[in-house]
């Protein structure tokens, strides 16, 4: 009987060919695994498997090589951005897409990021917000929204301490680099449609030579943020999303 | 053979690219060479000075502790540069802005009046070749015609047809150059 | 054939990078080494030969864009100074730890802090026992001359794809300052990627055609596999100990003292021997060549015949403790150099020698 129904024509869904079958390690309700299916199904549409290399990050998205079955680079914590311009400028027929958390790219790297999209290097960056380091144990992150409690703001984030969380899509939009700037998120399944659409147009753009594609994934760090999977999604649409709009913030 | 030669002076003067010059005529010849130049902010409008070597095997130190030949352009160098002068070495000199000269009776003491010379042939950009053919005279440790190889080989294309004034400007320098008798 | 030029050491680093095939230079300015990215500017090496040249933002980008160029097998550089070469620290243990190819030259200058930008010798700690976290090693090499920062540019690059380890250039500010005669090799064509795959593709991530995916990384989670790469790598480094230690010895036949130095102290050291010797003190030059590997067995050879070794370093001496570990407690080593910038003179070296050694 399930031998009969399981059949290619009846296929409705299946796994992206470029996934592999390691099982990931994120906990329940993250967002990570999405952007990872997302960007599988993405780079499988547009063909890129044997010319892509993708650059992991420091933070939770490390063993993001472990998944996707394509050359990867792991780099150093918040060099991403460096890594991708070494990888490009020398390989220009390849795409290039650094993977980076908000730890990774917001604090520790700002200078590589706002200088390889200043330079409009041609390449894709995929930047994901949760507003929390998840890896080292859920503390602040330069995105983290103001009365946030993380381990490093037990009381909640303040502004005389902690300073204002970082817009880094609105600072990227500025930079006249960037060719395409925009913000989504993975939590409906309206949401991660738009997102596939958006991430598959910001790789197109950056190999035409356009210049940066730099793609920001409003996301859920529900081990983070002390929520369950569902609490994490209500919480992040009514609180991170009227901070972080969705949207595009330029395409030009 | 080999000579270590200091050449010191103001910045502007020309001195870094008369030691290259005198280098590169050294490699024209088959000789080993060395140009070791002071740098860095006191360069910047300062004195300048260049430590040049030609010999004829491998040359050790490129720093040395003495000289021996000091070519002088200021009285800063002349204060500093004088007493590093090897015993029966040479110290050439352009009187010009010397108001202390110099004392030491051990070494050959040269004076070249290449600032003058040079205003007298209208252009002051030559004054570096007069000092050098004022001490290639007392010193021929490269043949003209190595310098005139070696000029064609460190100026840029453009520039080779000022090799001619170059060559002139050092053949007057041989002229100039004058020895002092130490006062007995 | 080569070709004969009166050249700057930082100059004939960036012409010997164009010669030798290199594929990118990535780099920030400091003093005394910023002739190297001039230069490359000036000579535009991308419209002949496609090497790609650019300045980064910071010398943390530029060894990270190094990474990144090497992770697909290219022959990619930096140059920097002291102060750079510390933000690179945390690239150069990623590079090592993923066993990338690559040319990091240090023209160095005095310490520490901003320190001075004129000549030292004080990076041989950071060189051969650090510069970055972990259990790592650079092949570290150390000219003496325009002609070996020229020739060594060559050797760095093979050396790093023989091992793929990162190679250093141990330069000092008169070595990158001064001008030598120099015979430069005839330019090597850039390997094609053809070449490329067959050199690095069984590791490069170059697109992952026709084979399974290649993975450039340097973290493992689980300690014990972990342990193994890391005695993987000791084994690559006791490999290189034993096929890659160069060095010279001058006039060290009969010596009965030898002054051992490199880089610009090893030329200062020559002629304080050649002083000496005038004087018909039995003295010699050892020279080691490569610093990482050190020529430990080679100067603890020499040892047995000798009476007592200075260490000259522009430095408060650093490569005087691998001096020692080599030859022991049994025979007097001293140090004597200036630092902070001071150049030693031969007289001073040779001061040096009469007054610990009483020769």
């Amino acid at each position: 009987m399930v031998a009969e129904i399981i059949k290619p024509e009846n296929i409705v869904y299946a796994k992206s060919k470029m996934l592999t079958d390691a099982p990931m390690h994120y906990c329940p309700g993250c967002s990570h695994g999405t952007v990872h299916k997302i960007l599988a199904e993405v780079a499988e549409d547009l063909g890129i498997q044997d010319k892509v290399v993708g650059i992991t990050p420091v933070g939770c998205a490390v063993l993001l090589y472990s998944y996707l079955d394509i050359d990867w680079v792991e780099a150093a914590h918040g060099r991403a951005p460096a890594v991708a311009t070494g990888i490009k400028r020398t390989n220009p027929d390849l795409h290039v897409i650094a993977y980076q958390g908000d730890g990774d790219l917001a604090a520790i790297g700002t200078s590589e990021i706002i200088h390889a999209c200043n330079r409009g290097e041609n390449i894709t960056v995929i930047f994901i917000n949760n507003g929390i380091y998840g890896m080292t144990g859920g503390q602040m992150a330069p995105t983290t929204l103001i009365g946030m409690k993380t381990a490093t703001t037990p009381q909640g984030r303040r502004v005389d301490i902690n300073g204002y969380p970082f817009k880094v899509s609105e600072i990227m939009a500025q930079l006249p680099g960037t060719s395409y700037v925009t913000r989504q998120a993975v939590h409906t399944s309206g949401a991660v449609r738009q997102a596939k659409k958006a991430l598959k147009k910001a790789i197109e753009k950056a190999y035409a030579g356009k210049g940066t594609s730099f793609v920001e994934f409003v996301a859920t760090c529900s081990s983070g943020w002390k929520l369950s999977p569902t609490e994490a999604n209500k919480w992040m649409t009514e609180n991170m999303l009227p901070f972080y709009p969705l949207g595009d913030l330029k395409d030009s | 053979m080999k000579e270590e030669i200091i050449i010191a002076g103001f910045g502007g003067q020309g001195v870094l690219s008369m030691g290259k010059i005198l280098a590169y005529s050294g490699i024209m010849q088959n000789q080993e060479v060395t140009w070791m130049p002071s740098y860095g902010p006191e360069m910047r409008g300062g004195t300048a000075n260049v430590t040049v070597i030609l010999s004829d095997d491998r040359i050790s130190s490129p720093i040395v502790h003495e000289f021996d030949t000091a070519i002088i352009l200021n009285q800063q160098s002349l204060d500093k540069f004088e007493s590093m002068v090897k015993r029966g070495g040479l110290l050439l000199y352009d009187p010009n802005g010397i108001t202390a000269p110099p004392t030491r009776t051990d070494i050959a003491v040269y004076k070249t009046a290449a600032t003058a010379e040079a205003a007298k042939m209208g252009n002051a950009k030559v004054f570096n070749m007069v000092v050098l053919g004022s001490f290639l005279k007392v010193k021929p440790v490269v043949k003209l015609e190595n310098v005139v190889k070696g000029l064609q080989k460190s100026l840029p294309e453009r520039a080779h047809k000022l090799i001619p004034v170059n060559e002139q400007a050092i053949l007057r320098g041989m002229e100039i150059v004058e020895r002092l008798m130490p006062e007995s | 054939m080569s070709e004969l030029r009166l050249m700057k050491g930082n100059e004939v680093i960036a012409e010997a990078a164009i010669r030798c095939g290199c594929d990118a230079y990535f780099g920030y300015p400091i003093t005394p080494q910023s002739e190297v990215m001039e230069t490359l500017m000036e000579l535009r090496p991308w419209e002949a030969g496609g090497m790609v040249v650019l300045q980064a933002e910071s010398e943390v980008a530029s060894i990270n864009m190094v990474y990144g160029a090497a992770s697909t097998g290219k022959r990619a550089m930096t140059s920097s100074s002291s102060p750079g070469i510390s933000l690179m620290a945390e690239g150069l243990s990623y590079l090592a730890g993923a066993e990338l190819p690559c040319l990091v030259v240090n023209v160095s200058r005095g310490g520490p802090g901003l320190g001075t930008i004129q000549p030292s010798q004080a990076d041989y700690f950071m060189a051969t026992k650090g510069g970055g976290h972990g259990d790592f090693h650079l092949i570290v090499l150390a000219p003496s001359s325009v002609q070996e920062m020229h020739d060594f540019v060559f050797l760095a690059f093979d050396l790093a794809f023989k091992y793929r380890n990162p190679a250093m250039i141990l330069a000092d500010g008169v070595v990158g300052q001064m001008m030598e005669k120099v015979a430069l090799l005839d330019p090597r064509p850039r390997r094609t990627r053809e070449e490329l795959l067959k050199e690095a593709g069984s590791w490069a991530t170059t697109g992952k055609s026709n084979r399974t995916r290649n993975i450039i990384t340097s973290v493992e989670l689980d300690p014990a596999k972990h342990e193994r790469f890391n005695q993987k790598l000791q084994a690559k480094y006791a490999e290189i100990r034993e096929k890659e230690v160069r060095y010279e010895e001058l006039l060290c036949d009969d010596a009965e003292y030898l002054i051992a130095a490199y880089g610009i102290s090893a030329r200062i050291g020559q002629k304080a021997v050649e002083l000496l010797r005038a004087e018909g003190v039995k003295v010699g030059l050892f020279r080691p060549i490569t610093l990482y590997p050190f020529p430990a067995e080679q100067i603890a050879a020499r040892a047995r015949q000798l009476k007592g070794i200075l260490c000259v370093e522009l430095s408060a001496g650093q490569m005087i403790e691998d001096v020692r570990l080599a030859v022991g407690n049994g025979l007097p080593t001293a140090h004597f150099g200036r630092n902070g910038g001071v150049i030693h003179s031969p007289n001073e070296v040779v001061e040096a020698m009469r007054r610990i050694f009483e020769v």
